[in-house]
């Protein structure tokens, strides 16, 4: 059976010049950097794309300025942007999304992933199963979903 | 000549396919060895093989052909008659024909035509019926890659070696030629038929000859290729690169004029396509190309070419992602990249070329026109949008270059375009009107049009570099009445003013960084003129350095600005020293370097001090003749400081004082350094301190300042270091004439040199024991200059200095030690009879050190345990470093003493060194009675047993830190410290092993702890090859190291030094060994120190390691995956970003090497 794909074709931006952050002062130990959406960025930036070999970054299915992060209150939301609307792989982009924040962020965060309003028809679906724990935790009990998102997180050395 | 009977058997061996290639070959060879030593002849030969050459079989008359052809390539130098020669050649040319047999054929006319001429060579007439045959018989496209790259290295030969007779075959030679090379596609078939083209266009020279017909087909036939498109994989065809290609269809293209009406067209038609590779090529393809097509008949095309040019210049700026810098700094910062070089270089050619028909071209452009209309309505940089930024860029840029190719164009440019940016700048009107004076009224705010001002600036530099590169090259020159010096000469006022009042405090808190960098940047093309070009009178040269100083003095705030002040200053005092004149020297002299010299004692300016220290330095480094003045000014408010401290006790004047001197250890001195020939500054600089420490000590105010000491002792060094010998003799005997003067610090024909020792363990207090602060700083001083000393500088009466640094280090002063190190690392081995009596040689000074007890022990307290008389006892260096008298401090400032010695002896590869480790071992072991040494047992029967102090054995542990690590302040090249190579290895293979032992052997758990700091101290400053290839036995003692050196926040550096070894040997092959056995210690140690509250790095490093950690055997790991995991989740939150980030990455690791749940 040939595989159909939700977005067969999609557009490939070219990335973004990075914002450059100056030079963390090495001198003072006693300093704080305070997690910001920069560095959530990083860790987002090269997941791939569960459909094609791009980057979410390269699909600007994520931005630098969808991420909003509040280090004291401990809590990120990012916002995402499927590259069509009826786009099926919607809710395997948001599983992965929480499943790296997860696996960087401390443990005292809170994550809120949804997509962007009027981005997609069942954004309602999407933002309710990927909030709820209950329904995450039991994603993670499916070997295939798991496989899944297991490549699209995994390293990319480019 | 019988026929050899082997022959037969070799020719039929070659023929047969069925065998190998080596048999083939070996049968060439055995025939090749019989022609040569004239066992059979070619003519015989041939003879012979009559059968092979005229069969019906094919194969077998290939293989034929291919043999007598083989032969003769090997044959070269074998002299052959002109008969043979002919008919051999008769021979191959016939078998052209015969397309089943050619490869024989092609090597063999190869073979022949390549003769060298005084063998024997084909002529004229045969070489002739060669290339006709070639012509009538070959298909060359037909046949496969080797054959079409002999039959390509035939034409070339053929053309090459018989030019005339090939060129008599006319539009038939033409003709096969292109034919022969249409459509091919192999990389080297392609270079050579490149080259047969560019030889056949100079066959033809006559522009009316055969050629011209062709031309349109041959053209047309290379177009093809162009832009040369590479798809060969990197490893294949390695030997022709796409750059030779590229460069060979170059060539073949400019070959002739007569290609110009087909291919220009082409290379313009390639600079509009959108790939960046096809306008490269076509760029510099035109550049190569234009000056071989000539002036005219480039000029039909040079107004496409400069249409086309533009665009390519536009497209190609793209804006820069970097912000603005003054340093990166290349127009208005948009990048540039190779389509714009080629593009620029291209421009200049053609104008170069076409000069009049270009620059009017140029200056009747639309856009350009639209450029300089638009520049009103934008006052400042920041005002303009990114478009217009852009295209004031690229105009910018263009006429940078046009201006600065020759002196007409420079002309031209200038005419046109100088009196329209004076006009927007309404600099022109009040020219006119006569006033050259300053105008302070000059309001600038709306007038100054940064795009203007920019303009101007691009042509002021492009006139200035024209100048300056034709006063290098001798070219040229260019005289003072040309229009464009004119124009200059009759703005240049105006300008300098307009320029000057702008820059004026005020004008420039409101403007943008980019707008300042021209002011500045125009002003000092301005003063930097070449005087015969642009007459800058006395005053307005004045003016303008004025101007900067004042940005200097006052808007040190405005960081950019003042660099940008600070660098013109510094760019027209070097230039003043290429052009000397008198009168701007002088005033630069005034007007800069004085001024800001006279400012250096006061700190009434607000300008900071380290800022103007800074500024002293950079304009010094203009001249020497201005960095002579500046440093003797330093000097003198250093040494007026200093008095201030010393004599006055004014205590205020300390951090100028520091601050003077640190400039002129970390600036001045490198910089003289650096220039070598200035020895005499530096003589002064240390006789003088020595002229100064007179009168601080015959003051009475007592100043402690250890800071401003330490700087002194430092700036010494450093004069002293650099010194030559001679300069080093003379200051170390003005050093000891002072230090002899003082009666206080030596005691005169001793040998033993009092120190009130207490055996019993009374604390002395260490301001009694301390020598007085005039003491304190002779000795101080006088042991920096020893430091400094090279190894054959005379130190006078050793003797006495040695007793002076050994009772000096116990009373805790480290220079002394470090002194006394540098003596024994650079004392001579045995002194000669004919020197002085007081010369003492490296032996005797160990002597000195070690066996003499120098040390009396008085017993003045009440009953002391020891049964010592009432003489006292004398004890020497050794023993009061393992404890004979119970006096901690004492015993401290012993081990870091003898450290430095033992250092100094190390770095000589002197054994003495052995007993130093022994004696410290000595101290790590105290505590514990089966390590203890023979010594240590001696001493016991003596003494009361007694138990080393912890900080002592600290302190020992420490002294192997002396013994291993580079210091900054002694023993380095730098003072001339005598090094043999590998001390390092050397000393880390000998004490490893001891250290090692003793471990093992230690049964107190206090000394086996300082033995591990020990070793860790030896192991960090190891070479790390010498430490892993030991990484089996070193891996568990340098784990034992980590946790100890983790204890203190002191040894957070040595700390990060030791992991750094760790991950040496974690990411080296040869420790992987080490690792396993290690594995669970290795990560413990690694998950503590996640947690390393005091070092970022440490933190980072330990998370670093853990990751290589993963890959271990998967039973041998997992036990630990929780340990790991939790440890990485708490850094997940650490407060520094790279930690972080290196906690993802290994907890990844980690995570997956099981289980796939979210958290662990």
């Amino acid at each position: 059976m040939v595989y159909e794909f939700f977005n067969a074709n999609p557009v490939v931006y070219k990335k973004k010049e990075r914002q450059v952050r100056g030079a963390p002062s090495d001198t003072d130990e006693s300093a704080v950097e305070p997690i910001d959406h920069l560095e959530v960025f990083d860790h987002l930036r090269n997941i791939k794309d569960p459909e094609h070999h791009y980057s979410l970054e390269e699909l600007r299915v994520i931005s630098e300025d969808a991420i909003e992060v509040e280090d004291h209150c401990s809590f990120v939301r990012v916002t995402f942007t499927p590259t069509v609307n009826s786009c099926g792989m919607a809710l395997v982009i948001a599983l992965c999304l929480r499943m790296k924040l997860m696996r960087s962020l401390p443990s005292r965060y809170k994550v809120d992933i949804r997509v962007a309003p009027g981005s997609h028809s069942d954004e309602a679906i999407v933002n309710k199963q990927v909030n709820d724990k209950e329904r995450v935790a039991a994603s993670q009990e499916q070997p295939l979903i798991l496989d899944l998102i297991d490549r699209c997180l995994a390293p990319s050395y480019d | 000549m019988a026929v050899p009977s082997e022959l037969a058997q070799h020719i039929e061996s070659y023929v047969d396919t069925s065998r190998s290639p080596t048999q083939q070959a070996t049968s060439l060879d055995a025939v090749i060895s019989l022609v040569k030593n004239h066992l059979i002849t070619i003519e015989t030969l041939v003879r012979e093989m009559e059968i092979y050459l005229t069969t019906t079989d094919n194969v077998i008359r290939a293989r034929g052909t291919l043999l007598i052809a083989e032969l003769l390539m090997n044959l070269v130098s074998k002299p052959l008659d002109n008969v043979t020669m002919h008919s051999l050649i008769g021979f191959f040319t016939d078998r052209l024909a015969d397309w089943r047999a050619l490869r024989g054929a092609l090597v063999g006319c190869l073979a022949l035509l390549r003769r060298k001429s005084n063998n024997g060579t084909v002529t004229a007439s045969d070489a002739k019926a060669v290339a006709e045959s070639y012509l009538r018989n070959i298909q060359v496209q037909s046949l496969g890659q080797h054959d079409r790259k002999l039959c390509y290295e035939l034409l070339e030969c053929l053309i090459e070696r018989y030019p005339n007779e090939v060129a008599s075959l006319g539009e038939n030679l033409i003709y096969g030629i292109c034919e022969a090379v249409d459509g091919e596609k192999d990389p080297y078939c392609l270079l050579r038929a490149f080259h047969i083209i560019e030889a056949l266009v100079q066959l033809f020279p006559d522009p009316s000859g055969p050629l011209a017909s062709y031309c349109g087909d041959i053209s047309e036939n290379l177009g093809l290729y162009f832009p040369i498109h590479f798809t060969h994989p990197n490893g294949e065809e390695a030997d022709v690169k796409r750059d030779d290609l590229s460069r060979a269809l170059m060539l073949a293209f400019a070959s002739t004029p007569l290609f110009e009406p087909f291919t220009v067209p082409l290379f313009l038609e390639k600079l509009s396509s959108p790939l960046p590779l096809a306008k490269v090529d076509s760029l510099k393809y035109l550049s190569y190309c234009a000056p071989n097509y000539g002036a005219d008949r480039m000029a039909k095309h040079a107004g496409a070419i400069w249409i086309s040019l533009k665009n390519a210049i536009s497209t190609s700026m793209l804006e820069s992602a970097k912000s603005f810098t003054s340093q990166s700094l290349n127009g208005l910062g948009f990048e540039e990249n190779e389509i714009t070089t080629e593009a620029f270089m291209l421009l200049k050619t053609v104008l170069m070329q076409n000069s009049d028909l270009l620059s009017s071209l140029i200056m009747d452009d639309e856009d350009i026109s639209t450029t300089f209309n638009n520049m009103t309505s934008y006052g400042s940089y920041s005002d303009i949008p990114l478009q217009g930024k852009q295209r004031l860029h690229v105009v910018g840029r263009i006429l940078y270059i046009t201006t600065k190719t020759n002196i007409a164009c420079c002309n031209r440019f200038f005419e046109s375009f100088f009196p329209r940016l004076m006009d927007i700048l309404e600099i022109s009107k009040r020219n006119s009107s006569g006033g050259c004076f300053l105008d302070e009224n000059y309001s600038l705010a709306n007038k100054f049009h940064f795009g203007a001002v920019y303009l101007c600036v691009e042509l002021l530099s492009a006139y200035r570099d024209l100048i300056m590169e034709s006063r290098v090259t001798a070219t040229d020159s260019i005289h003072a009445k040309e229009a464009c010096c004119c124009m200059l000469q009759r703005f240049s006022l105006s300008l300098i003013n307009a320029f000057c009042s702008t820059l004026r405090t005020g004008c420039n808190k409101v403007s943008d960084d980019v707008d300042i960098y021209f002011r500045v940047k125009g002003l000092q093309i301005l003063a930097t003129f070449p005087e015969d070009l642009l007459p800058i009178s006395g005053s307005i040269f004045e003016n303008i350095l004025r101007t900067f100083m004042s940005i200097i003095l006052v808007d040190f705030n405005h960081i950019l600005l003042w660099k940008l002040a600070l660098r013109a200053l510094v760019h027209i005092g070097t230039f003043i020293d290429t052009c000397s004149r008198s009168e701007k020297a002088s005033s630069f002299m005034a007007i800069v370097v004085e001024k800001i010299l006279s400012l250096v004692p006061f700190d009434e300016s607000t300008l900071p001090f380290s800022l103007k220290l800074e500024a002293i330095f950079e304009i010094g480094t203009s001249r020497q003749s201005h960095m002579l003045k500046i440093i003797r000014g330093l000097e003198e408010s250093v040494f007026a400081s200093l008095s201030d401290v010393y004599v006055h006790g004014n205590l205020r004047s300390v951090d100028m004082a520091i601050q003077l001197l640190e400039c002129f250890s970390n600036k001045i001195f490198p910089w003289i350094h650096g220039t070598g020939d200035l020895e005499e500054v530096l003589l002064r600089f240390a006789i003088n301190v020595w002229n100064h420490v007179k009168s601080w000590t015959a003051s009475d105010v007592q100043v402690q300042e250890k800071g401003l000491l330490d700087a002194t002792m430092m700036a010494t060094k450093l004069a002293v270091g650099s010194c030559s010998e001679e300069s080093q003799n003379i200051i170390i005997q003005k050093a000891y004439s002072v230090l002899s003067s003082n009666t206080s610090l030596i005691v005169k024909e001793s040998t033993t040199t009092s120190i009130p020792v207490h055996p019993e363990g009374l604390q002395l207090t260490r301001q009694t024991d301390k020598f007085s602060h005039k003491d304190e700083c002779i000795l101080l001083l006088f042991a920096s200059i020893i430091i400094a000393a090279r190894p054959k500088t005379h130190i006078p009466n050793v003797r006495e200095i040695l007793h002076l640094f050994i009772a000096s280090f116990l009373k805790g002063y480290v220079s002394s030690a470090q002194a006394l190190g540098s003596m024994i690392n650079k004392l001579g081995l045995k002194s000669n009879g004919t020197e002085i009596s007081s010369d003492c040689a490296l032996e005797e000074a160990i002597y000195i050190i070690f066996n003499t007890k120098p040390w009396n022990s008085y017993n003045n307290s009440v009953s002391g345990q020891c049964e010592a008389t009432s003489n006292g006892i004398e004890i020497g260096l050794s023993d009061l470093c393992v404890g004979y008298v119970n006096n901690r401090l004492l015993q401290v400032n012993a081990i870091v003493g003898l450290a430095w010695i033992g250092k100094g002896l190390l770095l000589r590869g002197h054994e003495k060194v052995k007993d130093v480790t022994m004696i410290l071992l000595q101290c790590l072991l105290s505590d514990g009675s089966t390590g203890a040494s023979k010594l240590k047992q001696s001493l016991l029967e003596k003494t009361c047993e007694q138990d080393l102090h912890p900080s002592v054995m600290k302190s020992a542990a420490d002294a192997f830190h002396i013994l291993m690590s580079d210091s900054d302040d002694c023993l380095n090249q730098k003072f001339h410290a005598i090094i043999r190579p590998l001390y390092k290895q050397r000393f880390f293979s000998t004490v490893m092993p001891i250290l090692l032992s003793l471990v093992v052997k230690s049964d107190s758990s206090f000394s086996r702890y300082m033995l591990y700091r020990a070793s860790a101290l030896v192991i960090l400053d190891a070479p790390l090859i010498v430490v892993v290839s030991e990484a089996k036995k070193i891996t568990p003692i340098l784990l034992e190291g980590l946790s100890v050196l983790s204890e203190d926040i002191v040894d957070k550096e040595k700390l990060y030094a030791l992991l750094l070894v760790l991950s040496g040997i974690l990411t080296d092959k040869n420790g992987q060994e080490a690792i396993m056995e290690n594995a669970h210690i290795i990560i413990n140690r690694l998950t503590d120190l996640i947690s390393y509250p005091h070092k970022m790095l440490v933190r980072e490093t330990a998370i670093q390691c853990l990751v290589p950690m993963s890959k271990l055997p998967y039973t041998m790991i997992y036990p630990m995956r929780t340990q790991v995991l939790q440890a990485i989740s708490k850094a997940l939150d650490d407060p520094r970003r790279a930690v972080r980030q290196e906690a993802v990455r290994c907890r990844q690791a980690w995570a997956s090497i099981a289980s796939r749940s979210p958290h662990f």
